[in-house]
């Protein structure tokens, strides 16, 4: 080791921490200039951490689990009354909706309707939550080859939770709906008229560019849309909820304060994509 | 440093060199685990917020209190670790981090003086700048204007924890943390 001269070593202590602004300046800048280099470090550091969260994700599941039945033991009764009432009109709406079950089957029959083929998905635990000051965003763990893709659709047992954005070796990273950058076309129940959910970093995302004589209505069910060739048309997002301001927000169907496990859907939407996502792959053939 | 003052020391074995080290390494090692830990799916209310505060409070403190165990180069490794887990601008949190190390740093010998109410509302002005500094650069990063709402709620977070995270930290500095105690 070299020694030096106290006066020296004094001078380059002092000259470190400016030396290092400099260089967290300098880092801004490739961050921003490079954000295919920054986005495939963030993903190493996922892929690394990936293993270590699916371990820890047994053990805190358990433990979110003991804390809600602890809290369940206090409204058992209410909650018990609810469910039996909820109970009753879902039975009203079940047999409703086997009976609309078989009227549209004998339609589509005499139709001679051509099937949609059924998506292709894979399952993926929830390990860590991605989410900044200024994002909205959870992390995947997913098997080595597990083929996964970038545009793919994020759905929870309820309903839609978000694309996916950047992809690893061994992690995936899902943007949430209620990011701030997340902008979905959806359809606003029996009306048929055409939105867009935007994300507030908030709980709930809100209604944006509805058509003008068809303002979106309180309760009302929203869907998306397969406008923009990004999403398939139909898929079940939230209901349509006025907040204090009177702006139309969007309570979701999903419960992505509580995810654990997502369906990652694979539809060959190439619709809105990154030109270097889309040039790995041609886009392909619109289905209208 | 303390090899300079008079008095009796046990004799420098390798075993006691290890527990000077990880005496040492108590503050990084620390901060590196919050931000880990609190990346897992904990579904705490505002968790994004509370890690970037717990972060940003413990920098402040160790910068403040230990600098000798957080030196800039561990400061700058562990703003890119914050970044690289938070998936925001890169570069953002490692100048966050090592301005607050420069603050600290700057006003010690006068802080150190000083009651903890003081240095609390230092703190205070050090999560203001830091919640608006991220804002700004993010704001300019991403070429639009964000919304100052979560910037106003990091800020008042940092600044609320630091009382209760200081009180840890404090206790931590004078046993665990003290390369003297070896």
């Amino acid at each position: 080791m070299i020694r030096l001269s106290i006066p020296v070593r004094q001078a380059l202590s002092k000259l470190t921490l400016p030396v290092l602004i400099a260089a967290a300046f300098g880092l801004i800048l490739l961050g921003k200039a490079d954000a295919v280099m920054a986005e495939r470090a963030q993903m190493a550091l996922a892929d690394a951490l990936a293993p270590i969260y699916g371990l820890l994700a047994g053990p805190l599941a358990r433990l979110r689990d003991v804390a809600g039945s602890a809290g369940h033991v206090l409204t058992q009764a209410s909650e018990n009354v609810r469910l039996r009432e909820e109970n009753e009109q879902l039975r009203k709406w079940q047999a409703i909706a086997l009976a609309l079950d078989a009227e549209n089957a004998t339609l589509k029959a005499n139709l001679q309707w051509i099937p949609e083929p059924a998506p292709s998905f894979v399952t993926a635990r929830v390990v860590a939550d991605a989410s900044g000051v200024y994002a909205r965003a959870v992390l995947l763990s997913a098997g080595p080859n597990h083929g996964i893709t970038k545009g793919q659709i994020a759905l929870d047992d309820r309903g839609l939770v978000g694309r996916v954005t950047e992809v690893g070796a061994r992690s995936v990273r899902v943007l949430l709906l209620t990011d701030m950058n997340s902008r979905i076309p959806v359809t606003l129940g029996d009306s048929r008229s055409r939105a867009i959910l935007t994300g507030t970093n908030g709980p709930r995302p809100r209604l944006a560019y509805w058509t003008e004589d068809t303002p979106p209505v309180e309760g009302e069910r929203v869907v998306t849309s397969g406008e923009a060739n990004a999403f398939p048309p139909g898929l079940p997002v939230g209901t349509v909820r006025y907040n204090a301001q009177k702006v139309p927000e969007v309570e979701l169907a999903s419960r992505l304060d509580r995810l654990e496990i997502v369906r990652l859907f694979d539809y060959g939407m190439r619709g809105v994509l990154p030109p270097e996502a889309s040039m790995a792959r041609p886009a392909t053939e619109r289905r209208r | 440093m303390h090899e300079r003052t008079p008095g009796i020391r046990p004799p420098q074995t390798l075993a006691r060199q290890l527990d000077v080290a990880a005496r040492r390494c108590f503050p990084g090692a620390t901060i590196a685990l919050a931000l880990l830990l609190l990346a897992a799916p904990l579904g705490l209310p505002g968790q994004a917020g509370l890690q970037a505060a717990l972060a940003l409070g413990s920098v402040f403190f160790w910068s403040l209190f230990r600098p000798t165990s957080l030196p800039p180069p561990l400061v700058f490794l562990l703003g890119l670790l914050a970044d690289l887990l938070g998936y925001g601008p890169l570069g953002v949190g490692v100048l966050i981090f090592l301005v607050t190390h420069c603050v600290a740093m700057l006003w010690r010998y006068q802080l150190l003086r000083q009651g903890f109410l003081l240095v609390w509302l230092v703190f205070l002005a050090v999560a203001a700048g830091a919640a608006a500094l991220q804002w700004a650069l993010t704001s300019l990063l991403t070429f639009r204007m964000l919304p100052a709402g979560p910037a106003l709620f990091q800020a008042i977070l940092s600044a609320g924890l630091y009382p209760l995270l200081a009180v840890v930290l404090t206790r931590a500095h004078a046993t665990v943390a003290e390369p003297a105690r070896a």
